[in-house]
């Protein structure tokens, strides 16, 4: 498991491995929002939870069919699949990787982007926080689409229809963490359900998304 | 020891039934190769073999954690060195020997290149010689010398006759000679499916037509 | 006898061929009196007119959460017992579903249009009806894009599963959502706050009109998956020769 874990690492650091393009895709999308809006503080600052947790939703979308698609390609999902490691636990090291080479720059990146979008400084821990209980769930449900899609040849578009709207629930607690830090809310409730989402799909989504990889393998 | 027992075996591929009725077994330090023509169903017997999908009917005994299975696609990575690729799948099927795989195979001189640079017979070699890593006894190979030359093929001979020697086992699928003098032919072309030969339906086509 | 041997297509082709007639009749019958005897109900004195929508859109809307229950309910029994009588239905249930789904939204911005002055509310109801819209549109495009059959059937099987409790979930995330934005209780569509009995028998009638239409349309629509697969078979077969 730590093989695969490093291995994956070292592919997506290496070069055409598409490390940082997540977080390029974030600053840009940041960058473009007050175009859209205006400069206007009163009006960035209220959107600005929303903004940032959309492109962090999107910027990691951008990376999702990398996950197992390579690996189906060059043969190495069948081995894998041969391995005695269990597929369901090389479904978790890959998301695992994902998220450590996309989630994590975006949420070392998110408060410059917060201040990019006058988020209010009180609302920096909270859209920190709330992305590093979010953004892993993304990642594993974003497997879960992936594992879907490995053996279509354009699984890309159908890949972000269907994960979407799975994202929905994530999204709307973890906006709320940041709108109510913003506003210097209570944001327990919101915390709670994000991090019990988060949970769930750790423990529930890998067996799924390997079950959709042996049907996809056969 | 019998590493591969094969009873009564069908395959089935895109829901329709390839081959059936295959029968063979495998002892430690035998090598059988499959003939027949393309599209008979080698692949699929292979897959199932490996345990990639289900057989449609019959029954497949293998030992444990038995199998390595080796196809078109060799599982490299291009940005990963020759010694790295091979690194990875020791690990993770828990094997060891690199440098012994590396010079079966005649890759030492290339161990540190990126798997990109390599040429599509030394990419073949290096899939060759993962099998040499994962310690596993059945070897499943589809078209293994696919763009190897000659000397290769000897090669690559000799090292299935020393895994033989070593009380493995090789299920092959090839059209040319290897020269494994000692290995069995079983030619699949007689047990090709034909519809309606068994009463009962085993794909989902088959019930609806 | 079990109710397992209309998984056999053979079977079922004949059963349901006697059974279409009947059930295209009834469904026609019941739809035409219940929407009839739901037009020509009194206006209501606050809703005026509008409230006589309530006839299409309430069934519509019952019809767009039961059809998803019925596919997730069909894919258990596909992954479970391998029927692919039921993979098929659940197939040829998904457009029904989003059709029905897509008339309870556009009703609903209809009704809203003079309710509420404005034709979209991020009311809880409305978004989650949106959501599961999403969700069917998901589900279809996924069994149009993989080739072989049976994975498709196994993998919008997965997705149905993981789609259902996602939908739920969603459900509540935006009753949460929606609450967090506006304080106290949103505008609602419920049937539930005493109906008088005008109303209420026209729309037991059109609901029961509604659910006979699903059946009658799900019927048409394996049937016609059935021949379809029916005739891949023999092509292969043909090829095979």
């Amino acid at each position: 498991m730590i093989a695969l874990l490093a291995r994956d690492l070292r592919l997506a650091t290496r070069a055409g491995g598409g490390f940082g393009l997540g977080v390029a895709f974030f600053l840009i999308l940041s960058a473009l929002v007050p175009f859209g809006i205006g400069p206007d503080r009163a009006a960035l600052a209220p959107v600005a939870p929303g903004i940032l947790w959309i492109g962090a939703l999107l910027a990691c979308l951008l990376s999702l069919d990398r996950i197992f698609a390579l690996d189906h390609e060059d043969g190495s999902l069948d081995l894998l699949a041969t391995a005695p490691l269990p597929l369901e636990g090389a479904v978790a090291v890959k998301a695992l990787a994902h998220w450590i080479t996309t989630g994590l720059p975006l949420i070392l990146a998110a408060p410059i982007f917060g201040v990019l979008l006058q988020l209010p400084p009180a609302a920096m821990p909270w859209l920190v926080l709330s992305l590093l209980l979010g953004t892993p769930s993304l990642s594993m449900l974003g497997a879960f689409g992936a594992a879907i899609t490995v053996g279509l040849r354009r699984g890309g578009l159908l890949l972000s229809l269907l994960v979407l709207p799975l994202y929905i629930p994530t999204l709307i607690f973890g906006a709320e963490v940041t709108r109510r830090g913003a506003e210097g809310m209570a944001v327990q409730t919101p915390l709670v359900f994000l991090a019990g989402i988060t949970l769930a799909v750790a423990a529930l989504i890998p067996f799924a998304a390997a079950a959709a990889l042996r049907i996809n393998l056969r | 020891m019998t590493l591969l027992a094969v009873e009564d075996l069908a395959v089935s591929r895109g829901g329709m039934r390839a081959v059936e009725g295959v029968h063979f077994s495998l002892d430690a330090g035998q090598a059988l190769i499959l003939r027949g023509p393309n599209g008979v169903g080698k692949t699929t017997l292979l897959r199932t073999i490996a345990g990639l999908q289900p057989p449609v009917a019959g029954r497949i005994t293998i030992p444990d954690d038995a199998v390595a299975y080796a196809a078109h696609a060799d599982g490299l990575k291009p940005a990963l060195t020759v010694a790295e690729n091979l690194r990875f799948w020791a690990r993770v099927f828990g094997g060891q020997g690199i440098a012994a795989a590396l010079s079966a195979m005649d890759l030492q001189a290339l161990a540190e290149r990126p798997a990109a640079a390599l040429s599509a017979g030394q990419k073949r070699r290096l899939g060759l010689a993962r099998l040499l890593v994962t310690g596993r006894p059945l070897w499943v190979l589809d078209e293994p010398t696919v763009s190897l030359d000659a000397a290769s093929v000897a090669r690559f001979a000799g090292v299935i006759r020393d895994h033989l020697g070593q009380g493995g086992a090789a299920l092959i699928a090839t059209h040319i000679d290897l020269g494994l003098s000692e290995a069995r032919v079983l030619d699949l072309t007689p047990f090709r499916a034909r519809p309606g030969r068994t009463a009962q339906p085993s794909g989902f086509n088959e019930a609806f037509a | 006898m079990s109710i397992w041997k209309y998984a056999n297509p053979a079977k079922f082709m004949r059963t349901t061929d006697r059974l279409l007639p009947w059930l295209v009749v009834s469904a026609a019958v019941c739809c035409t009196i219940g929407l009839v005897w739901g037009f020509l109900t009194p206006q209501d004195f606050r809703q005026g007119s509008t409230v006589k929508i309530v006839f299409l859109h309430v069934p519509a809307a019952m019809m767009a959460i039961n059809i998803w229950v019925m596919m997730l309910v069909a894919s258990l029994i596909w992954i479970i017992r391998r029927h692919h009588v039921s993979a098929l239905a659940a197939k040829a249930a998904a457009p029904i579903g989003a059709v029905m789904t897509l008339i309870a939204l556009t009703t609903g911005a209809i009704w809203g249009q003079p309710m509420w002055g404005t034709w979209w509310e991020w009311d809880p109801r409305l978004t989650s009806f949106l959501i599961l819209f999403l969700f069917y549109v998901g589900y279809i495009a996924l069994w149009s894009a993989i080739e072989d059959p049976d994975s498709a059937a196994d993998l919008t099987g997965v997705l149905c599963l993981v789609g259902s409790v996602f939908a739920l979930l969603s459900r509540y995330a935006v009753l949460f959502w929606n609450q967090g934005l506006h304080q106290g209780a949103s505008l609602s569509v419920a049937p539930g706050e005493r109906m008088s009995a005008v109303y209420r028998h026209p729309l037991y009638l059109s609901m029961l009109g509604f659910l006979l239409l699903f059946l009658a349309l799900l019927l048409i629509r394996t049937r016609t998956e059935i021949r379809k697969r029916r005739l891949a078979a023999l092509q292969a077969r043909e090829m095979r020769a």
